[in-house]
């Protein structure tokens, strides 16, 4: 029955979303209010649906009721409590399920929040967000339907995915999600901006905090997927460059450029087609990632369920970015340039340099994500793109966007003068070229290391002054430190949480160049009772033992860790093998620290336990990339409170 | 709600920059301003969505390709020469089959389910053309000598197989993952590696082009 009553929540679920998507078109186009307010319960009523169906799966989890297939795949009556609830987005439909969750939600919020608001776009909008909820429930009950049923009644499921066993998975996918999704609702907005032909600044003043909010989520999406894949897969690292990596990444960084030039525009009323193309693009990406994980059409180490879902969402992207870009095109003469470019010393084109090199670093993220099939249809030739293509073109890019962000944020507008420019740049270019030097002599010999070091100083250094400046001034009327201080970030609180997101950048970009840069690593057979010497650990192997966990068999080596002699810790990485999978699984064990992370995988062993072959990685400065993160979330969430009114 | 503003013709930098939806802007900062020819715009403005279309076409294209069909290097090689022992008793040596059409089959017990789907297609295979100079060979990988030999009951498979213990014969024919099959001419070369479960299709196809050319 679950089967049944599912499908049918989402096959109604699918008709109401449709109906309110066009009644909300037909009755802003002739003027009833009525059909508007229809399709708001509809919208209602899709959310309401949709989400009991997801509960409605995730009951079937809990109580392993395989007659649904999709249950049956994704757990077993081993799989561990919490894991049967994440199972939920374990493969396709059910992410497919959260994804519209997700999107029904947003919809309600935009109800919630826009009903009597914003009366031109509000219909629009909600029009657009309903038509996009379409296509994903329409994906829900044709090409991958959560809710199929199985029979006759397997006495067991399959099993979860091991590697999605993980306290990661439980966060990971709703990040990304929430962020993916977040991105329809500036999306939708520039629709109703470019159908309304109220194509002025309007749309993206009333979505900023709502983008924020969306790539505030994609970039927690992306740190714990790849802490994910840090802690998980064993191979010590934490990005790959892999196609699904790469598919998140994109939205990101077109994302991230949109943040930025949409202040150009607030400010100086100029790149209107500039921003409505980057969002467009950003939520194109978002389907897109989706559309090239789900697919099939590229190989990656992320090996996901295919089938017709692939013609689908092609589909979908045709529609979207031809519909999108033709209402650009249709609506050109409204997107002239109300002002220009003074001088190229200035804050617009700090800000549109970081475009450029934003943008770039999107597209040849892309160009390399195709180019296997690229180079397929034209030459019938097989390659592989991998990490050295897209370090060698995005490192650059990378050290330039560092540099932007301490020059955009305080390099005046228009035109900088020669005095601007001494007052706020003069001491963190100093400060950069001595941190140069002073890491030369400490030893940094790698040339990129140093530049990007170099660079992090001087762009810390620009926020320091900024700051230190501001808080100064507010000292001189008469407040006292902490308040003044407290006030600053309150008050402008949209710079200020910017310049701590900026903070938590530079942060993750240490933590990666020190990883890249010194990390050490050595792959060694031991004999029970044998060492080896990494750095200044020494890592003994102690034996081999054998363990039945609830869902797979799991072998456990032991190895003694001494730091500089002294005792330190006894390690265990393991190997697991599920009887659903073909391959073991690795279990890494690591030590972290700010400093480094031992990280231990297990490799082949003799059956007697005689002997063990191990990776053993020293991972420089790793941990820094997780501070990061939640140096960024500090900034973000600052930046997203709502602006204080200024007096 | 700010008052739209009527579009000036000062610098036009923006829209000329954003034309194509990967044109990134920066190009001739703080040039001089030129105004837009209507012209163009109204001819260039179609360019945005129209650009779309290669690329979709691209991506629909990927619909066709297999991502995962790797070209094998061994392939146009000679088969490396290996024997085993095989399951129910003697040995086989690749040698002694010269002349025939080879399938060789790498497997495992534990391989579920693509080892599983394919079984009956090798079974099939080689019941229908075992008379006509084919043989199926079968070698088991990464295995235990029990539940291998519940696989070749379950499956009744009678085409010689035999387990590779040293994992000597994988290695030689560079086995990623079970299973894999690799098609071997009368002259003893390798013609083609085929990755996964292995259907009545392929089986067909790859046989039959092989007993076509050689006889």
């Amino acid at each position: 029955m679950t089967a049944e009553i599912g499908y049918a929540m989402t096959a109604v679920a699918l008709g109401l979303a449709l109906y309110g998507s066009a009644a909300c078109a037909i009755g802003a186009r002739t003027n009833r209010p009525v059909l508007i307010q229809s399709a708001q319960h509809a919208a209602i009523g899709t959310f309401v649906l949709i989400v009991a169906a997801m509960l409605l799966l995730v009951y079937a989890f809990l109580t392993f009721d395989f007659s649904v297939r999709y249950v049956a795949i994704n757990t077993n009556r081993g799989t561990p409590f919490y894991y049967r609830i994440t199972a939920l987005w374990g493969a396709l439909e059910g992410s497919i399920i959260l994804w519209s969750a997700m999107l029904s939600l947003y919809t309600l919020l935009i109800i919630v929040r826009y009903r009597s608001r914003q009366a031109e776009f509000y219909p629009w909008v909600l029009s657009v967000m309903l038509g996009i909820l379409t296509f994903f429930l329409l994906v829900m009950t044709i090409p991958a339907p959560p809710f199929e049923r199985l029979a006759p009644i397997p006495p067991d499921g399959r099993g979860l995915n091991p590697l999605l066993e993980d306290t990661g998975m439980i966060t990971h996918p709703v990040a990304l999600y929430l962020g993916f999704t977040g991105f329809t609702v500036p999306f939708a907005f520039a629709m109703a901006a470019l159908i309304t032909g109220r194509t002025g600044d309007e749309w993206m003043r009333v979505t900023r905090r709502w983008t924020i909010v969306a790539w505030y989520f994609l970039s927690l999406g992306l740190l714990i997927g790849g802490w994910w894949s840090y802690h998980v897969l064993g191979w010590g690292g934490y990005w790959a460059w892999d196609p699904v990596e790469n598919a998140a990444f994109m939205p990101w960084l077109t994302g991230t450029a949109f943040l930025h030039s949409v202040m150009i525009q607030e400010r100086r009323h100029i790149l209107k087609l500039w921003n409505l193309t980057l969002i467009i693009l950003t939520f194109g990406l978002t389907i897109f990632g989706t559309f090239l994980t789900r697919s099939g059409i590229l190989s990656s180490v992320h090996s996901f369920t295919q089938g017709s879902i692939g013609a689908f969402f092609l589909g979908f992207i045709a529609l979207v970015l031809l519909g999108a870009f033709g209402l650009v095109a249709a609506r050109g003469d409204r997107l002239r340039a109300e002002g220009k470019l003074d001088s190229i010393v200035s804050r617009e084109s700090a800000f549109l340099l970081n475009n450029l090199f934003l943008v770039a670093a999107a597209f040849t993220v892309f160009f390399g994500t195709i180019f296997p099939l690229l180079s397929e249809a034209i030459r019938g030739v097989k390659v592989s793109v991998g990490a050295p293509f897209f370090n060698l073109v995005n490192i650059p890019i990378f050290l330039a966007l560092i540099f932007l962000m301490g020059v955009g944020p305080l390099i005046a507008w228009r035109r900088a003068s020669r005095d601007n420019l001494r007052r706020n740049f003069l001491a963190p270019v100093g400060a950069g070229i001595l941190a140069a030097g002073v890491f030369r002599l400490l030893g940094v010999a790698n040339a990129l290391a140093l530049t990007c070091l170099s660079l992090v100083v001087f762009v810390a250094a620009t926020i320091v002054l900024d700051f230190y400046r501001a808080t100064g001034a507010r000292l001189r009327t008469g407040e006292r430190l902490l308040p003044a201080m407290g006030g600053l970030l309150m008050r402008q609180n949209r710079r200020y949480g910017g310049f701590v997101v900026h903070l938590g950048i530079l942060v993750v970009a240490l933590g990666v160049t020190g990883s890249q840069a010194w990390s050490i690593q050595t792959e060694t057979t031991l004999r029970r009772g044998e060492a080896l010497q990494i750095g200044q650990y020494n890592v003994r192997f102690d034996g081999l033992a054998a363990s039945e966990e609830s869902n797979h068999f799991k072998v456990t080596g032991t190895f003694t860790v001494a730091n500089n002699g002294r005792a330190l810790a006894v390690m265990t990485p393991a190997k697991k093998f599920y009887p659903q999978e073909q391959t073991p699984i690795a279990a890494v064990d690591y030590l972290m620290g700010l400093r480094e992370d031992l990280y231990l995988v297990l490799g082949d062993f003799a059956r007697d336990g005689s002997q063990a072959t191990v990776k053993v990685q020293l991972n420089r400065f790793v941990t820094l990339i997780w501070i990061g993160g939640f140096i960024l979330t500090l900034g973000a969430a600052l930046a997203i409170l709502p602006e204080p009114r200024k007096t | 709600m700010p008052a739209q503003r009527t579009p000036t013709d000062v610098d036009s930098d923006a829209f000329e920059r954003g034309l194509g939806p990967r044109n990134p802007p920066g190009g001739g900062l703080g040039g001089g301003a030129k105004p837009p020819s209507e012209g163009i715009w109204r001819r260039g403005k179609w360019a945005i969505p129209l650009s779309i279309i290669p690329l979709l076409v691209l991506l629909a294209y990927g619909f066709w390709t297999d991502p995962r069909a790797i070209p094998s290097p061994l392939v146009g090689k000679p088969a490396a020469p290996f024997s085993v022992a095989l399951f129910d008793g003697g040995r086989l040596h690749l040698g002694d089959l010269k002349g025939k059409v080879v399938v060789l089959n790498f497997w495992a017990s534990w391989c579920y389910p693509a080892c599983y789907e394919e079984a009956p297609v090798l079974e099939r295979g080689w019941q229908t053309w075992k008379d006509r100079d084919v043989v199926v060979v079968g070698v088991d990988i990464q295995d235990t000598e029990e539940p291998a030999r519940k696989f070749l009951k379950q499956f009744s498979i009678t085409f010689p197989n035999g387990p590779d213990p040293t994992g000597k014969i994988s290695v030689d024919y560079g086995v990623y993952g079970v299973p894999e099959t690799f098609f071997i001419d009368r002259a003893g070369r390798i013609r083609k590696k085929h990755v996964g479960a292995v259907t009545d299709d392929v089986f067909m196809r790859e046989v039959a082009r092989l007993l076509k050319e050689g006889s």
